[in-house]
């Protein structure tokens, strides 16, 4: 950073490196603040009770490693393992139902001519602006009535029905950038709509479906509403549900397990971001363009 | 004149489609495709709209048959329920100050983005991340912490001598962390605008810039109408998930909407109607307001981009 100014300092659209330099010190004054919170938690996490409050210092004065193990033993006698299982088994089933329906719905919207394709594709855009709340109650309802509540059907079956709209369309975006000409290649060798759809166009839309994988895991893992109102009983419930019980709980001598278990929820979005980040940062430019 | 030159295009695989036979089975195959989106239309989101709408003229707890009471949950709603216009003003209020300033700060730090040549990726991962965890439980955890009495902001406001004690405790205030908490996600957004500007061509500067526009000329007169499309989609995707707060403001007041309501967002009031009153109908007719609210504010929205925003390339339409 320090060498690149000089050499390049001959261009006349180059800036001046003064004012680049000021460039990136605002830009980090800014990053600083916003990663606040999270060294916050972080640190939080292995606080000493007594000094998780009233300290400005970030550091704690030693690693108070108790908390991990407070943390480990989860809430309402239900341990952390059985919490992350639960969260992992209900964002995984989420993850396989979004990227199968959606990417069926996006071929057929993307890539086949049939009868009502425009009005049909209109309703489906519709639908990644209807309010969840809208169709909360009745879905609940027949939840109810297939006696699926307080299990994690109500979270996973509705993936596997597309209903994710966002998704289909991130989709649809993404196989409309593919050449005409695969598929008339295809055809010409035979191969009918079935065959082309897994064996040309499914292979290259990987990127949108990892992209909707790895949305969909970290959105399942976060949603807190759905869960909140299908599952009660403790045993079921997920890493995030169980961090509701510290909400009502106002005491401040759990608040450092109450951050260790926070950092184990946060720890798979952390990794999936920290592994995945281009293809996040990719799927959420292409979204909102060449609509 | 764009419309003639793409219609000639569009109308091509029509004029060689004799050519492909097999088109009612090709239609069929369509079908397939689309059953299972089609079920999931049709049983989990039309057949439960039209349910709630059913619902939200009656009295429903759950356990016995829904009851027909006609317009009484929404009269009550509008006109003896205070708490219900307080979870509307809080709503409103929370809507009004996060979205444009999310936006704002989305838009500078994608301009600022936009002339950094080393470490953009690096960049644009770390302000993107909060997007992602800022949903969570945990961070909505960590907001109420800092934003408590005795936490990080109380401290630090307290040392430049503004006394304002725990946000999370102040009516007025508590509602404000909340909107910090979106404020701070302004990652999502700013991905997109980086990925507009980036589309805007370099030529129009150039040209601008000979002709001595100063910067701020060629940010209203090229910017701003280049990205208008953009900015126009993160309103309306902001706007809709801004009406939709839940997480933060749950957290925020141990699930009540404390202090004296001022965290009681709409949706939280309709949980609380719902699922712990056990008042489904009114809950339905909380929703069934909050559908064309919604509907009616994007449509507002749609209207008026017809005066501001620009569709530049209409001309490329059908490329890549």
């Amino acid at each position: 950073m320090t060498t690149a100014p000089i050499t390049t300092a001959g261009t006349a659209r180059k800036r001046p490196a003064p004012a680049r330099i000021a460039l990136h010190i605002g830009l980090i004054a800014v990053l600083l603040v916003m990663l606040y919170p999270l060294a916050w938690l972080l640190a939080t996490s292995f606080k000493p009770a007594d000094e998780v409050i009233a300290s400005l210092k970030l550091l704690p004065s030693h690693f108070e490693w108790g908390n991990y193990s407070t943390a480990l033993d989860g809430v309402n006698e239900v341990g952390v393992g059985r919490l992350l299982w639960n969260s992992l088994l209900i964002a995984c089933g989420a993850v396989l139902g979004n990227v199968i329906s959606c990417s069926l719905a996006a071929y057929a919207f993307a890539r086949l001519r049939f009868r009502m394709r425009g009005p049909l594709f209109a309703f489906m855009i519709a639908t990644i602006m209807l309010p969840h709340h809208a169709i909360l109650i009745p879905q609940y309802i027949i939840f109810n009535q297939l006696g699926m509540v307080n299990t994690y059907w109500p979270m996973i079956l509705p993936k596997f029905l597309a209903t994710d709209a966002f998704f289909v369309f991130l989709i649809v975006q993404f196989m409309r950038g593919l050449p005409r000409e695969l598929e008339e290649a295809a055809r010409i060798d035979g191969c009918g709509p079935f065959r082309s759809f897994f064996s040309v166009i499914l292979p290259l839309t990987r990127p949108a479906l990892i992209t909707t994988a790895i949305f969909t895991f970290i959105w399942t893992w976060n949603d807190f509403f759905t869960q909140l109102i299908y599952l009660f009983e403790p045993e079921k419930f997920t890493l995030t549900l169980a961090l509701r019980s510290f909400v009502d709980a106002s005491s401040q001598s759990a608040f450092g397990p109450m951050f260790a278990m926070s950092v184990f929820a946060l720890l798979p979005i952390v990794l999936f971001f920290l592994a995945f980040q281009r293809f996040l940062v990719e799927g959420m430019a292409s979204s909102g363009l060449k609509g | 004149m764009t419309a003639t030159a793409t219609r000639p295009q569009s109308a091509a695989p029509s004029a060689t489609g004799g050519k492909r036979a097999p088109k009612r089975e090709r239609q069929g195959a369509a079908w397939v495709f689309l059953s299972p989106w089609v079920l999931g239309a049709t049983v989990l989101t039309l057949l439960p709209m039209a349910v709630s709408l059913y619902l939200s003229f009656t009295d429903y707890d759950m356990f016995d048959a829904p009851s027909w009471v006609g317009f009484r949950n929404y009269t009550q709603m509008f006109t003896e329920d205070p708490r219900y216009w307080r979870s509307v003003g809080t709503t409103l209020t929370y809507v009004v100050i996060a979205v444009p300033l999310q936006l704002v700060l989305a838009l500078a730090v994608a301009i600022a983005l936009k002339s950094v040549k080393r470490g953009k990726g690096f960049y644009r991962s770390a302000f993107y991340a909060p997007s992602l965890l800022g949903a969570s439980m945990s961070i909505a955890l960590v907001w109420r912490a800092i934003f408590n009495d005795g936490g990080t902001v109380d401290n630090l406001l307290s040392d430049v001598g503004l006394d304002i004690g725990g946000w999370i405790n102040k009516p007025g205030w508590a509602i404000l962390s909340v909107a910090l908490l979106t404020i701070w996600q302004f990652g999502a957004p700013m991905v997109i605008f980086l990925a507009g500007l980036q589309q805007i061509p370099a030529e129009l500067y150039e040209a601008a810039a000979v002709d001595g526009a100063s910067w701020w000329r060629q940010f209203r007169s090229i910017t701003i109408p280049m990205l208008s499309p953009v900015l126009f989609f993160n309103l309306v995707l902001q706007m809709i998930q801004a009406f939709q707060v839940f997480t933060p403001a749950f957290a925020v007041s141990g699930g009540k909407g404390g202090p004296a309501d001022s965290t009681l967002v709409y949706t939280l009031y309709l949980y609380d109607r719902g699922f712990t009153a056990s008042h489904m109908g009114y809950a339905s007719a909380m929703a069934w307001v909050l559908l064309l609210a919604i509907g009616v504010v994007t449509a507002v929205l749609f209207r008026t981009s017809r005066a501001w925003v620009f569709y530049a390339n209409d001309t490329h339409e059908g490329g890549r």
